[in-house]
């Protein structure tokens, strides 16, 4: 058994999440509130020290970097919408952020998202030339043209639409089979880490 | 009995979850680990990464909350580069995560002591910014990065002195509880061609696929079993002992996903079987 108090902390913790499984109790809560708490302090504290202090105090102060100001006062506006007359200035930097963000991420989403995927679905000889790669370059293919046709509503899904349509179903009801077998097994894998630290870190019962 | 088995308290099968978790950690199985291409890619590229060359950048893009899942994949990693005399940046765009890599590293250099700070591996501090530091990144680490985790300057870091960007960085590995490893391709895979590889939470690995598929990633590790994979190649060709967290993990994981499979099987027959009944009734 661990002789670390920190470590009967998370354990008291860990316990007092699981007891949320036999039903709510002031424990859960507790262990609930106490994790909301500390992330939020844990931000502050890191804000502060590796942004504030050294990308504006010490620059400012020591730097004389005095344009700093300009960002700064844009990112102070954000304060406004807390109070409710002055709340409309809050809009500039939300509209910068917006603006900047799209600007530069926007063309290279598109390329990593769309135009490579397409790509990808693309069947060329040099794929079709291996039998493994081909079986599954058509797989692929034939998924991703019947799931696009089952979200095409501007046709009704009839004959041959609704035929392509029908196989677009079953893909996607494939897809959410294998996300639901993950999402199982990740879960599973948070419950086996608080496990392992309980009968290993704490009870000591694990070599 | 099956209309029972429709209503039983889901409380039982917690407890019937929380037995079969517990067993076999107290009676190790010791299942074998099959080890999958995606995983054997990012070895490899790591493997065949220059002693004292090209840095590779570990980057942990998530919070506590995925520790299970995630740091036995950091441990694994930064054990085959400190074994192969690769250096290291442990990094992280997320507050909560340059913490993580900080016990990572900690954990990490227990088996491996002599490593010291800005000759072997560089702990990145916190940068608020996400895709914007990475695209600084991409231009001149040293001006995003002016002094790493301890307050040393960057420019004093020996490691630090010939790594400037993307073009001295061999590979990218962002583990990942969500879709943030996506960053690092769209920024720099896209932008710099950095060669990028996800380590993801098994809930987000179904995203990742496709981009293994475009070669937009040049790996994948998915959940613990991507860790135990990664664990059992370091072990195995490196003739390393180390304790494989992971690889424990995936025993309690086998049994549980048969336990589930069970459950789900009688849940649908049940279904079935009351329908049926009620259908006769009426």
């Amino acid at each position: 058994m661990s002789h670390d108090i920190w470590v009967w902390v998370a354990a008291f913790l860990t316990l007092s999440i699981l007891s949320f499984l036999y039903k709510d109790n002031p424990f859960y809560k507790f262990a609930e509130y106490l994790l909301i708490g500390v992330a939020l302090g844990y931000g502050i504290a890191v804000t502060w020290h590796s942004t504030i202090i050294p990308k504006i105090v010490i620059p400012l102060k020591e730097g004389h970097q005095y344009h700093l100001i300009i960002p700064m006062c844009i990112g102070l506006l954000f304060w406004a919408r807390l109070f409710p007359k002055y709340a409309w200035l809050s809009r500039w930097p939300i509209a910068f952020q917006i603006g900047a963000g799209v600007g530069i991420g926007l063309p290279l989403i598109l390329q990593a998202d769309v135009f490579k995927q397409i790509q990808g679905t693309i069947l060329t000889s040099a794929i079709l030339n291996n039998p493994f790669n081909a079986f599954s370059a058509i797989v692929a293919f034939v998924g991703v043209v019947s799931t696009l046709i089952y979200f095409y509503f501007s046709l009704e899904h009839k004959g041959v639409v609704g035929g392509i349509a029908k196989i677009g179903i079953w893909y996607i009801m494939i897809a959410f089979g294998a996300i639901f077998g993950y999402t199982v097994m990740a879960r599973m894998s948070l419950l086996i880490g608080r496990f392992q630290f309980l009968l290993h870190d704490w009870l000591g019962l694990m070599r | 009995m099956w209309e029972k088995l429709l209503n039983l308290d889901r409380r039982w099968i917690f407890l019937i979850t929380a037995i079969c978790v517990i067993i076999p950690f107290l009676f190790p199985i010791g299942f074998p680990t099959n080890v999958t291409p995606p995983t054997q890619q990012i070895y490899d590229k790591i493997d065949n990464t220059k002693p004292n060359g090209p840095a590779v950048i570990v980057t942990f893009e998530s919070d506590a909350s995925v520790l299970p899942e995630l740091y036995p994949m950091a441990t694994a990693i930064v054990k085959h580069c400190f074994i192969k005399n690769v250096r290291v940046i442990l990094m992280s765009l997320g507050m909560q995560g340059v913490g993580i890599m900080q016990m990572v590293l900690e954990d990490v250099k227990k088996e491996f002591p002599d490593k010291k700070s800005g000759i072997d591996y560089v702990l990145m501090p916190y940068v608020p910014g996400s895709g914007i530091v990475i695209m600084r990144m991409g231009e001149d680490i040293h001006k995003i990065y002016n002094v790493d985790y301890y307050g040393v300057p960057m420019d004093s870091l020996l490691m630090m002195k010939e790594i400037r960007n993307f073009s001295q960085v061999s590979l990218v590995v962002a583990l990942a509880g969500s879709g943030a490893w996506a960053s690092w391709v769209v920024y720099a895979n896209q932008r710099y061609g950095a060669s990028v590889a996800a380590g993801v939470t098994a809930v987000a690995a179904p995203d990742a696929y496709p981009f293994l598929q475009t070669h937009q990633i040049i790996g994948l590790l998915s959940g613990l079993k991507g860790a135990a994979e990664y664990e059992t190649l370091v072990e195995d060709n490196l003739n390393f002992k180390t304790k494989k967290v992971a690889c424990i993990g995936m025993d309690t994981q086998s049994i549980i996903h048969i336990v589930m499979i069970i459950f789900i099987i009688l849940g649908n027959i049940a279904y079935f079987v009351v329908r049926r009944q009620k259908k006769n009734v009426s």
